[in-house]
């Protein structure tokens, strides 16, 4: 049933299996990290097409290509698949490869429960896909599940969008306590936690964030799946319930959720920086505590959601003050970064690039942010495309930009080839146009009075929008030229060194590349 | 290096001065409204002012990564520093921008806590969403209504598909617009029929969650007369892209003048039911009913779009029953999006409404009830409810 | 046993391929897909939608107990290190703060409807026009489950406490005994094994799981009072949603743990765990103490504030 593997004689022992097994039955942290990583890029594309459809049908006014009926299904499952199916799991693969490695230990903590937390994500997203093609049509109420949309007035299919969530909750609650085991438990000794590389930290208070608020969301979509199933009347006020109480359980949950998406990032720039600027990462500690502080104030600042429900007053301003406050440490994390470039001496290889856009990006995003944060602005921002610029702006080019960066910065540690620069180089500047040209027009369109979800607008919108879509299919289709470089480099190329790029610093670069299969048999001995 | 790389920071700053020129040029379009009402204004101008003071901050964050970028590297052959950590900087960078975040704070609570000072309005409108129209009632100062009427998209469906060229107002026009008067302070009682809903006009900066079961209080003053458009901005479920809002504000003395004239058609319209119906103008106003309230979910064939909304030509409830078509109308169906319209249609329009769906969509004459139904049948039903 | 390494740390372990994991992903989701499908054919009146449920959780169940079965294994041969055995403990650890910020998420939501939304409803508070102008016949009673409108039924009575003096007739009051005597019970019990002392150990669990049993027998007989005699009912509105919600939950968790008590049971009638050694039985008692924790919580907030 198990082994344990002995330094002495670790040849004769634990190579992968052969064949769709290996896949199937493994514990391997490398293997598992690689499952996740192809699973969440075909849930990317997969999300990406819907998203396509959505800029489609918007590219002109008038309904030209889908019904507003199949349009909203589309916002909704591109919201969730996008969330739930590409970004999260992503993060969980690149910390499946990296912490182990960057820990100095031989796997994760907690390797069966490893491959179940994996395995649980195909078939969850297959239920959450499924919906789709149901009776009724999938989920068409967004990605918030806002009730009674979702609830009363929802296809019959919202009960299976239930359990695929419960189902993707659990996945993520056992991730998080897997790295969490993993980070406080398999340190090499003398890698004392104020050692740790900045990745480790970032994930850790991102698998904290993680198990207390998952569960949060379980209990939301529970109250829902009462509400539809059972007669409860939690969101119903003849029942003396209240539509709003869902959208402060949801939001209790979905602000920390997107700093989930985002504290991994902030980590992988953390090493990306430092390497290409040959320069140590500037205050370090400081790094750590305004992470920490940004993981705090997420709990507190979620009703800046919801500041057209009509909150007291009271509520209101507490609510506006404690998220304006999370610009001070994240400011904090951008003033870093840019100190460690500061004379630094700097090369721009394709994760480079991508970690500068990001910080360039990023910080747009949190301008954007920030201004959705002051409650009598929001007004007039809020449900329109400025705050779909927003998002995007620190979901694609923040999170999804921090992904690319990471698997250019690790990729030849992973395969044991270099990629090609050149294409790199060339999916970064189309991403980086495409993004812009994609979501820049959106600051436009909302600000002028475009509400987000619908399926046709009035006319003086027409000219962002087609940009909007012009750029949107930009991207999405230089995201096929990242999957074939990917595919190059697993299949060969140059040989890569342990060390790959001249300023990197880890015990991850000290092995071979490709990394053995288990990387650290014996714990290396930090100092 | 290659020639991609060289090309980073001019990107970078195009980018920049993109970003920062293009929104300076206001309400071309591109921008917020500053709208017509003191609150919209002060958020305007707020709205601004954080703009402002993001593009400085941005001027100076990415001028320092800009720097770095052109003189740090390594292709001019720079050793890196050894600097890593200065507790001096952190603390200087943590304080300043919460001193900025404090300065943006002040105006801010300011023009929140000059829009929660409701009370001493002149008159009082309850805004009630539906899926998916919008209906204003005129409320006297104990709050019992005076007036009310729907208000629903009057966009044309071929316009919408394409067929014909679209109008200067696609999708932001309506049948029955909300009247206001100017520089009067107009309270609004915001609510919903079944989903949420929200009500914006940009131009007033009010944007409120119209929630079932509860009542959203604001709140406006407008100063100048004119037509003013927003849409419902809460996702509502099919049609949430097509239930405008269209207001006209008017002067003090033409609204007093409307209002007048639409208590006199209100009264009327209670003397209608008293009158004698032939079943041809039954039929007709019954269509009319028919496209503002049913259309949306059952389609003006009577096709629906199932399996979500029931067809109704061809249904056996067109020519069974009468009380058990009646009652599907009268109650709706609970937990379905077929809404109760007994309080919603006036006995006249329920009566009308009715009649036209048998004839239209069963086979006229084969129900079970070949006299036409009178408004008076609807409120003997009513009252035996 | 734990495996030494010549430099004086431990060697790591990671145990080889698995078929389970996979299984049980594959169960869980048979099983709830086939839920769904019941739930959703339920609403219309169709049956026969069980079968893909109860296949899924035969599934579940068997891959379940043979996973268990393997870690106890693997532990017996020794093959676990103090590392593997730490990993465990932060697993079990971390799982129930989960478990505590799922309750969480119940509190607050029967915090916010007692203190805000239904404020509002009666037409008190900041939003106190809500119900003046909406639902001007409803007055706040949450002790007597009113509602705002007639379609939710008011129940006959609810379960809130008596005065002080009348609580020795109020089974909550002895389900809260019930469940506090048997967190008294399992820390004996648990003493017991540190000491050594088997058949102490075996009769203090023993009596724990007695005691859940009864909770749960009392819990029951609770539930059909209420819904018997009281007309208190997942569809009595929000007094019955939240009442029904929180307690059930919190009698899935005590059913579950009681469970968990019962294996330990048999584990321990069969010579397993020792003085060291015994995080099997530790985790079940953590549980269990947590699950006494949240009812503390619902005794005080559901059935007597
Ligand atoms: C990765 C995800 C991510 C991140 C990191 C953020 C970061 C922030 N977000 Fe965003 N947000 C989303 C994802 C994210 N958001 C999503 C998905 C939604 C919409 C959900 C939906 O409705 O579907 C949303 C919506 C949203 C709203 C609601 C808007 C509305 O619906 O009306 C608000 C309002 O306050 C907000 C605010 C902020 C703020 C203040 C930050 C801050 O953390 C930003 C901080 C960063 C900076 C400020 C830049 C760097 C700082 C400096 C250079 C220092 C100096 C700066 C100043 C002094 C200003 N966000
Ligand atoms: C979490 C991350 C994330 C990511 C990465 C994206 C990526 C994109 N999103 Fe976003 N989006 C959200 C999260 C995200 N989104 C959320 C949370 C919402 C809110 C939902 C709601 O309102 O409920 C939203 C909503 C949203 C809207 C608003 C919809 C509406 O209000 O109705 C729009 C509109 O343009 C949009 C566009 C895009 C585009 C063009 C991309 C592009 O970046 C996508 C690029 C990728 C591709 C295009 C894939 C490439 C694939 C191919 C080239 C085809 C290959 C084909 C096969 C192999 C079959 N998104
Ligand atoms: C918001 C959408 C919507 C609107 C508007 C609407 N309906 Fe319906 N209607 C429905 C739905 C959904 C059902 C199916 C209810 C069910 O599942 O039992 C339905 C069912 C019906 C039925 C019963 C059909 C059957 O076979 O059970 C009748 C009759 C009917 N509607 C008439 C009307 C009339 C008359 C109007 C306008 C005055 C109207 N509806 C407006 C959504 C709507
Ligand atoms: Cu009504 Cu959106
Ligand atoms: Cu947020």
């Amino acid at each position: 049933m198990s082994a344990v593997i002995d330094a002495h004689h670790d040849d004769h022992h634990h190579g992968p299996a052969k064949g769709i097994t290996r896949w199937l039955y493994t514990t391997n942290h490398k293997d598992i990290g690689s499952m996740y990583l192809w699973f969440s890029f075909i849930m990317f594309l997969a999300g990406g097409v819907m998203a396509l459809v959505i800029r489609a049908e918007l590219f002109q006014p008038g309904q030209s290509f889908v019904e507003p009926h199949f349009f909203n299904q589309m916002t909704t499952m591109h919201g969730l698949v996008m969330v739930f199916g590409a970004i999260m799991p992503a993060f969980v693969g690149l910390a499946n490869w990296m912490l182990p490695m960057m820990v100095g230990a031989p796997d994760m903590a907690l390797p069966r429960m490893n491959n179940l937390s994996f395995w649980i994500l195909p078939f969850a997203s297959l239920m959450l896909i499924s919906t789709l093609f149901m009776e009724g049509g999938g989920p068409d109420f967004g990605w918030t599940m806002y009730a009674p949309l979702s609830t009363t007035y929802a296809p019959d299919s919202v009960t299976f969008m239930i359990f695929a969530i419960h189902l993707l909750g659990a996945s993520s609650i056992m991730g998080a306590i897997n790295i969490i085991a993993t980070i406080l438990n398999m340190r090499a000794p003398g890698m004392t936690l104020m050692k740790m590389p900045m990745f480790v930290w970032t994930w850790l208070i991102t698998a904290y964030l993680l198990i207390a608020v998952m569960p949060v969301l379980a209990g939301a979509v529970t109250m829902m799946l009462f509400d539809i199933h059972f007669g409860t009347s939690c969101f119903d006020a003849a029942g003396g319930g209240d539509p709003v109480l869902f959208q402060h359980i949801f939001w209790f949950f979905g602000h920390p959720e997107v700093y989930i998406m985002i504290l991994p990032a902030f980590g992988i720039v953390s090493h990306v920086i430092p390497a290409f600027s040959r320069k140590r990462l500037f205050g370090y500690d400081s790094m750590v505590y305004a992470t920490s502080s940004i993981a705090f104030l997420s709990f507190i600042v979620w009703a800046h959601h919801m500041f057209t429900v009509g909150m007291p007053l009271a509520g209101q301003l507490f609510f506006m003050y404690a998220t304006m406050l999370i610009a001070v440490p994240t400011g904090v994390k951008v003033f870093n970064w840019i100190s460690t470039m500061w004379q630094g001496s700097m090369t721009f290889e394709t994760p480079m690039l991508f970690a500068l856009a990001f910080v360039f990006l990023f910080t747009v995003g949190g301008f954007s942010g920030v201004m959705l944060a002051i409650a009598p602005a929001d007004y007039q921002y809020h449900d329109t495309y400025f705050v779909v610029a927003h998002f995007h702006y620190v979901l694609v080019s923040g999170a999804l930009f921090s992904i690319f960066c990471a698997v250019y910065y690790w990729l030849p540690k992973w395969t044991g080839f270099m990629y090609s620069e050149a294409l790199g180089k060339l999916h970064f500047w189309l991403s980086f146009i495409g993004v812009n040209l994609a979501f820049f027009p959106m600051h436009f369109s909302g600000l002028a009075g475009m509400p987000r979800r619908i399926p046709d607008y009035a006319l003086q919108f027409a000219n962002f929008n087609a940009w909007s879509t012009v750029g949107a299919f930009v991207f999405g289709l230089s995201q096929l030229l990242f999957l074939y470089l990917v595919i190059k480099c697993i299949r060969g190329g140059q040989k890569a060194t342990a060390g790959v790029w001249d300023g990197a610093e880890g015990l991850e670069w000290t092995v071979p590349s490709p990394a053995p299969y288990h990387t650290f048999s014996t714990p290396p001995v930090v100092k | 290096m290659t020639i991609a790389t060289r090309f980073v920071p001019s990107g970078l700053l195009l980018l920049a001065v993109v970003a920062l020129a293009v929104p300076a040029s206001a309400s071309s379009g591109w921008n917020m409204t500053p709208g017509v009402t003191e609150i919209s204004r002060a958020i305007y101008d707020l709205h601004m002012l954080i703009f402002w003071i993001c593009v400085a901050i941005g001027v100076v964050v990415f001028g320092a990564m800009l720097i770095s970028i052109i003189l740090h590297r390594k292709s001019r052959g720079v050793t890196p520093a050894t600097f890593h950590e200065s507790t001096k900087l952190e603390i200087v960078w943590t304080l300043v921008p919460l001193g900025i975040l404090i300065g943006m704070a002040v105006p801010a609570t300011s023009v929140l806590v000059q829009m929660y000072d409701s009370g001493g309005e002149d008159m009082v409108v309850e805004v009630r969403g539906y899926q998916w129209r919008w209906q204003y009632k005129y409320l006297d100062d104990d709050l019992n209504e005076q007036i009310s009427f729907f208000s629903n998209l009057s966009t044309p469906r071929e316009q919408i598909l394409g067929l014909s060229e679209k109008g200067e107002n696609y999708l932001l026009e309506v049948d029955n617009p909300l009247v206001i008067p100017i520089n009067r302070k107009v309270r609004f009682l915001l609510t919903s029929n079944d989903v949420i809903h929200a009500w914006w006009v940009p131009d007033f900066a009010l944007k409120r969650d119209a929630i079932p079961g509860f009542i959203n209080d604001m709140w406006t003053i407008v100063e100048e007369p004119g037509i003013y458009r927003g849409q419902c901005a809460e996702l509502c479920g099919i049609d949430h892209g097509f239930m405008p809002i269209v207001v006209h504000a008017l002067p003090e003395d033409e609204y007093d003048a409307w209002y007048a004239e639409q208590l006199q058609l209100a009264r009327l319209e209670e003397q209608l039911m008293e009158r004698d119906w032939s079943e041809a103008e039954l039929l007709a106003r019954g269509e009319e009913v028919y496209s503002t309230h049913c259309v949306g979910c059952h389609q003006a064939d009577g096709q629906g779009v199932p399996p979500v909304f029931p067809a109704l030509a061809g249904n056996a409830m067109m020519t069974g029953d009468f009380d058990v078509h009646m009652e599907v109308v009268y109650h709706g169906r609970a937990g379905t999006a077929m809404q109760a319209f007994g309080p919603v249609l006036s006995p006249v329009d329920m009566a009308s409404v009715m009649n036209y769906q048998r004839h239209a969509f069963g086979k006229a004459g084969a129900s079970e009830r070949s006299e036409p139904v009178k408004p008076k049948d609807i409120v003997t039903f009513a009252a035996a409810q | 046993m734990a495996q030494q390494e010549a430099g004086g740390h431990e060697a790591y372990y990671v145990p080889s391929e698995s078929k389970l994991p996979v299984w049980l992903a594959f169960g869980l989701g048979v099983m709830l897909y086939g839920l769904g499908a019941w739930m959703n054919s339920a609403q219309t009146g169709g049956h026969g939608k069980e079968l893909l449920f109860v296949v899924g959780f035969v599934v579940v169940a068997i891959a379940l107990y043979r996973w268990f079965a393997a870690v106890i294994e693997e532990n017996h041969r020794g093959m676990n290190s103090a590392q593997v055995k730490r990993s465990y403990v932060w697993g079990m650890g971390w799982f129930i703060f989960s478990e505590v910020m799922f309750f969480a998420a119940f509190f607050g939501a029967l915090f916010y409807i007692r203190f805000l939304a239904l404020p509002w409803l009666g037409g008190e508070g900041e939003k106190g026009i809500t119900g003046q102008y909406l639902w001007p016949d409803f007055t706040v009673d949450w002790n007597a489950g009113t509602n705002p409108h007639p379609q939710w039924a008011t129940p006959d009575a609810t379960l809130a406490a008596p005065p002080l003096t009348q609580w020795l007739a109020y089974l909550p009051f002895y389900n809260t005994v019930v469940l506090l005597t048997s967190s008294v019970t399992i820390h004996v019990a648990h003493t017991a094994l540190k000491e050594g002392n088997r058949s102490k150990l075996n009769l203090w669990l023993g009596i724990t799981v007695a005691l859940g049993i009864l909770f749960l027998i009392l819990q029951m007989a609770e539930y059909v009072h209420a819904y018997r005699d009281l007309g208190l009912t997942l569809n009595t509105g929000i007094y019955g949603s939240t009442f029904f919600l929180l307690t059930g939950f919190h009698g899935f968790h005590v059913t579950l743990g009681t469970f968990m008590l019962i294996v330990m049971l048999a584990r321990c009638l069969k010579g397993h765990f020792t003085k060291e050694d015994h995080f099997g039985f530790e985790a079940t008692a953590w549980y269990w103490h947590f699950v006494d924790v949240v009812w503390l919580g619902l005794f005080l907030f559901v059935y007597v504030f």
